[in-house]
C-alpha cells in the first residue's frame, strides 16, 4: 500500500533515492541540499551543492571559495532525478530554508532548524501543506516555553544599568544568534556602539550587506574597547581573549538558558533565554497548523515529540540521526 | 512577586560577594514594606513557613501534564521545583505582591493547600512561579548570610553594621521598624534580652611594627585556636553569639549551661578534655548542629575562655581602660567551664616573640597585644588591638587541577588543586584559590592553558610539573577528603617554578603535622 520512500535516514543523513541527492550530509556526498549555513549541517567537500544563494553566501564565507565542487542556487520549484525539490523560508537564520520533496503527489518537508519566533534578521517560516513533516527536536519538551526576546533584552539593560561599570559580554553563536541579538537590543532602543569578536566581523558584515540594520559595531580586538557591550562566540569565554575585560559580567544568549543547571554549567552570570529554534508551543503548535500524515523527529530530545504525536494521534517516528549538534555547542 | 523572582534569579548566577551586595541593597531600596522584609527573611533563613514537600507539587503537575512528558522533563530539568515552574500551563501572568504568597503560605491549612498553590502559579509567570515554590519548599539556596543582609542594610542608610547586629536578635519579619529606622527615623527599641553587642577585633601585626611601640604599654596573652564569642547573661536570659552576631546557643547547652554569670563577656568558644583545650577539629564537630545528643557532650565537652567583658553587673564597662575591665574580670567567680585566659609575662618583644616561637599547647594560633588603656570599642580599629599570629605551615605541593574564576577573574583560572605524593601516585590534599599576585595569576594561567591533558566541563587536568608552595593554618582529619586530611585557610605562597615536581612533598609529611 506505501509508496517508496521519497526519503531514507542513512548514516550520511536523510537520502532521496529517486533525485539521488542527501539533505544536510553528514558526509562529503555526491549531491548535497543544504537548509542552512551552521556547521553541522553544511559540510565541507561535497561534489554539488544546492542551497538558497544566503546560505551558499554563508558557506563560501565560513569554508572559503573551494567549498563545494559546484554550487547551485535554490529557485522555486526544481526537478532533480524523478522528484521535485522547492526551498522555503524557516525563520531559524539568514538563508535558512525548509527542503520540500515531492514525488507522484506525495511531499515530504524537511525543516533543517526552524523557529516560528519573529526575528528581525531573516524571513519568517513559511508553512508547507505536507505528508509527511520532518522536524528538529532541539527543545522538545513541555519546560521549554520561551519569553518573548523583548523581555531578556530588558533583563540585559536592566543588568547595565545596575553595574554600569561592568562590561557585558554576550555569548552568542556566530551565525544567527549574534545578529539577531544585536538587531533586538537596536529594536530595544539601544543606540551606542556594540564591540564584536573578530570570529563575528565578516558574518555581521555579510547581515548587514543583505540589509539587516546592525547599528555602529567596534572591533572587540583592542586592549581598549570602547562600548559596554561585547557580543562573542561563547567559545571565545573561554579564550585568553575575555582577559581584557575589567570585572566583566558574562551573559549567554541560549534556549538552553531556560534551564538552570545548564547556565550554571557554563558559568553564566546572566542567562538569557534567546532561541532561533522552535520551543515546545511553537514545534507542538506547527504540528497542529499542518496537521502532516507523518511526523519524522530528527535531532534533540525526540521522545518528548514522539509522545505529544501519540496523544494527538499522529502517526510519528525518530531518525536517529547522528552528527547534529545542539544549539550553540560547538 | 515579579522583583524577588528577579532578584532570586541574579542572586542565584552571581557568584561575587559584592555584586550580591549591589543586588539585594537595590532590590530593598526599590521594594516596599512589608514586601522587602519577607524577602530579606526568605533570603536569610529566617522565614518559617509551612514546608510543601515534593510529593504534594507531584500531584498537582500530574493533574495538569501527561506524566510521561513531567517525567522526561524531570529527568532533563534535574530540579522538581524548577519543572513544575517551567511546565505549568501558562494564566493570567499577574504580579501579586510578594506578601501575598508569604501569606498564603503561613496561613493556608494543610487540606486547603493543593488549591492554594496551584491558584498562585496560576497568577505568576514561569520565573515568579519558581521563586514561589522555592519559597515553598522552603530551598532558596542562594548562598546569602544575615551577616550579608546587614552589610547591605547598612549601605543603605544611617546604621552602622554594628548597630543594626545590636538589634538585630529583637527583629522579626517583615522588620518595619528596621527599615523605618533606615530610611531616617527613630531607632527601634531592642525588644530582645541578651542582646548581641558588637565586638572588638584586631589587626595582624609582626616584629617590625612591634619595635615601634613600648611593650610596657601592652598586654599579651595566647590567640587561642577556637571560635571567637560573645556570651551574654541578662535578666535570666542566656545566649551565645558569634563574634558577627549569629544566636549558636542552641548548639551549646553545656556552654549556656555554665553561663551563671550576669553580665556580657568576650572569650573563646574551645573544646576542653580535663584542663587541656582539644584541637579545632573536635569543636567543629559540636558546630553547626540543630542539637547535640548526650555522647557528643560527654566526649567533645565545651567551654569559654574568656579574654574580656563588655557589661558586668549592669554596669556597661566597655568605656573603661582593658586594664580596669581585666580586673573586673579576674574577680570574677565563674563555673568551671569557664576560665580566663592567662596574660603573658613578657619584657620586650623579643621576649614576646620567644614565647610565640614555642608555645605550651598546640592550639595556640599566635599572641594577642593589646594597649593596656584601650576601649572596647566595635569594629577593627587599627591600632589597640594586633594580632601575632604564628608562621603558616607550608608543603610543597603539584598542581593537578585548575578551573576558571569568576568575576574580576574572568577568563583566567584561577582555582587550583593541588596534590602531595603518595608513592608513585599523587593524592589531592586540597584546594587554593588565591595568595598569588595577578602577575602570577596572568603566569598560572598560561601554565594551565599550555599543560591541559584532558577536559572535564569547566575543569581542567594538569601535567603534573607545576610546584607550589601552599601555605596553611592548620589541619583536621577528614573522612570527606582522599588524602584523609583537610587543610584550614590554604593559599599558594609561592610558585615553585624551579623545582622538579618529583621533589614535591609526600603526603606523610602532611600527615605528621596532624
Amino acid at each position: 500500500m506505501r509508496a517508496d520512500p521519497i526519503l531514507l535516514p542513512t548514516k550520511d543523513g536523510l537520502y532521496c533515492p529517486a533525485g539521488r541527492f542527501h539533505i544536510d550530509p553528514l558526509r562529503p556526498v555526491e549531491r548535497a541540499l543544504i537548509t542552512h549555513g551552521h556547521s553541522d549541517h553544511a559540510r565541507f567537500g561535497h561534489r554539488h551543492v544546492m542551497a538558497s544563494r544566503q546560505t551558499l553566501d554563508i558557506m563560501r564565507l565560513r569554508m572559503g571559495p573551494d567549498f563545494a565542487g559546484a554550487t547551485q542556487e535554490a529557485m522555486g520549484e526544481m526537478r532533480i532525478g524523478d522528484v521535485t525539490v522547492g526551498f522555503h523560508p524557516a525563520g531559524h537564520v539568514l538563508g535558512s530554508s525548509q527542503i520540500a520533496v515531492t514525488q507522484g503527489g506525495r511531499r515530504i518537508v524537511v525543516s533543517g532548524d526552524y523557529t516560528r519566533q519573529p526575528n528581525p534578521t531573516c524571513l519568517p517560516f513559511q508553512p508547507v501543506p505536507c505528508d509527511v513533516f520532518v522536524t528538529e527536536a532541539t527543545f522538545g519538551l513541555p519546560v521549554f516555553r520561551f519569553p518573548d526576546p523583548a523581555t531578556q533584552i530588558a533583563k540585559l539593560m536592566a543588568s547595565m544599568a545596575e553595574f554600569p561599570e561592568r562590561p557585558h559580554l554576550i555569548g552568542a553563536y556566530a551565525l544567527g544568534k549574534a545578529q539577531h541579538v544585536i538587531a533586538l537590543l537596536r529594536a530595544a532602543g539601544h543606540d551606542a556602539p556594540i564591540a564584536i569578536h573578530g570570529a563575528l566581523a565578516g558574518l555581521c558584515d555579510y547581515y548587514v550587506s543583505q540589509g539587516v540594520d546592525l547599528g555602529v559595531l567596534v572591533p572587540a580586538t583592542a586592549d581598549e574597547v570602547a562600548a559596554q557591550l561585547v557580543v562573542a562566540p561563547p567559545s571565545a569565554f573561554a579564550s585568553p581573549w575575555v582577559q581584557r575585560f575589567r570585572d566583566p559580567v558574562l551573559a549567554f544568549a541560549s534556549g538552553w538558558m531556560a534551564v538552570r543547571a545548564r547556565a550554571r554549567q557554563r558559568g553564566v552570570e546572566l542567562p538569557l533565554i534567546i532561541s532561533d529554534h522552535v520551543d515546545w508551543p511553537m514545534l507542538t503548535g506547527t504540528l497542529t497548523e499542518l496537521a502532516p500524515a507523518e511526523v519524522w523527529v530528527t535531532h534533540g530530545t525526540e521522545e518528548g515529540v514522539i509522545r505529544w504525536c501519540e496523544l494527538a494521534q499522529i502517526p510519528a517516528r525518530p531518525l536517529r540521526l547522528v552528527g547534529y549538534e545542539d544549539e550553540a555547542e560547538e | 512577586m515579579k522583583a524577588f523572582a528577579a532578584l532570586l534569579e541574579r542572586l542565584a548566577f552571581t557568584p561575587a560577594r559584592n555584586a550580591k551586595l549591589q543586588l539585594l541593597q537595590h532590590y530593598l531600596q526599590r521594594t516596599p514594606d512589608p514586601d522587602r522584609g519577607w524577602a530579606l527573611a526568605a533570603l536569610t533563613g529566617e522565614l518559617e513557613l509551612r514546608r510543601v514537600t515534593p510529593s504534594l507539587l507531584r500531584g498537582l503537575a500530574a493533574e495538569r501534564i501527561d506524566g510521561q512528558l513531567l517525567a522526561l522533563s524531570y529527568d532533563f530539568v534535574g530540579d522538581l521545583a524548577e519543572t513544575i515552574a517551567l511546565i505549568w500551563p501558562e494564566g493570567a501572568e499577574d504580579d501579586p505582591p510578594l506578601s501575598q504568597a508569604v501569606t498564603l503560605l503561613m496561613t493556608t491549612g494543610k487540606a486547603g493547600l493543593p488549591a492554594a498553590i496551584a491558584g498562585m502559579l496560576d497568577r505568576l509567570g514561569p520565573s515568579e512561579r519558581l521563586a514561589f515554590l522555592k519559597l515553598a519548599t522552603g530551598n532558596l539556596r542562594i548562598g546569602l548570610s544575615a551577616r550579608m543582609a546587614r552589610l547591605a542594610l547598612a549601605q543603605m542608610g544611617a546604621p552602622e553594621v554594628g548597630d543594626l547586629e545590636e538589634i538585630w536578635h529583637g527583629l522579626s519579619p517583615p522588620y518595619a521598624p528596621l527599615f523605618h529606622w533606615i530610611g531616617g527615623g527613630a531607632r527601634p527599641e531592642s525588644a530582645a534580652l541578651a542582646p548581641f553587642r558588637p565586638v572588638m577585633l584586631s589587626t595582624p601585626t609582626d616584629l617590625d611594627q612591634l619595635r615601634a611601640l613600648d611593650p610596657a604599654e601592652y598586654l599579651a596573652e595566647w590567640k587561642w585556636d577556637g571560635i571567637r564569642v560573645q556570651a551574654v547573661a541578662e535578666g535570666g536570659v542566656r545566649r551565645l553569639y558569634s563574634r558577627t552576631g549569629e544566636d549558636i546557643s542552641h548548639a551549646f547547652p553545656d556552654v549556656v549551661e555554665a553561663m551563671d554569670f550576669d553580665g556580657t563577656v568576650d572569650g573563646e568558644l574551645i573544646v576542653r578534655r580535663g584542663g587541656e583545650v582539644a584541637p579545632f577539629g573536635d569543636l567543629q564537630k559540636r558546630l553547626n548542629r540543630k542539637a547535640v545528643g548526650k555522647a557528643l557532650l560527654a566526649s567533645h565537652p565545651a567551654g569559654l575562655r574568656l579574654y574580656d567583658l563588655l557589661i558586668w553587673q549592669g554596669r556597661d564597662l566597655r568605656a573603661k581602660p582593658l586594664a580596669a575591665r581585666r580586673a573586673v574580670l579576674e574577680a570574677a567567680v565563674l563555673d568551671p567551664r569557664i576560665d580566663i585566659s592567662p596574660l603573658l609575662d613578657f619584657g620586650d618583644w623579643d621576649g614576646l616573640a620567644a614565647l610565640r616561637a614555642d608555645p605550651p599547647a598546640a592550639v595556640i594560633e599566635g599572641v594577642m597585644i593589646k594597649r593596656r588603656d584601650s576601649l572596647y570599642v566595635s569594629g577593627r580599629p587599627r591600632g589597640p588591638w594586633f594580632k601575632w599570629k604564628r608562621d603558616p605551615m607550608v608543603v610543597d605541593a603539584v598542581l593537578l587541577y585548575a578551573q576558571r574564576g569568576h568575576g574580576k577573574r574572568s577568563g583566567f583560572h584561577s582555582d587550583f588543586t593541588f596534590g602531595l605524593w603518595d608513592g608513585a601516585e599523587l593524592v589531592p590534599v586540597g584546594k587554593a584559590y588565591f595568595g598569588f599576585t595577578d602577575a602570577e595569576l596572568r603566569e598560572l594561567d598560561r601554565f594551565v592553558r599550555q599543560n591541559t591533558v584532558e577536559r572535564y566541563g569547566p575543569v581542567r587536568a594538569l601535567a603534573p610539573k607545576l610546584v607550589v608552595e601552599v601555605a596553611f593554618e592548620g589541619l583536621n582529619r577528614s573522612s570527606r577528603h582522599k588524602s584523609g586530611v583537610a587543610m584550614r585557610f590554604p593559599r599558594i605562597s609561592r610558585i615553585r617554578w624551579d623545582k622538579p615536581a618529583a621533589e614535591a612533598d609526600r603526603l606523610a609529611v602532611l600527615e605528621a603535622m596532624l
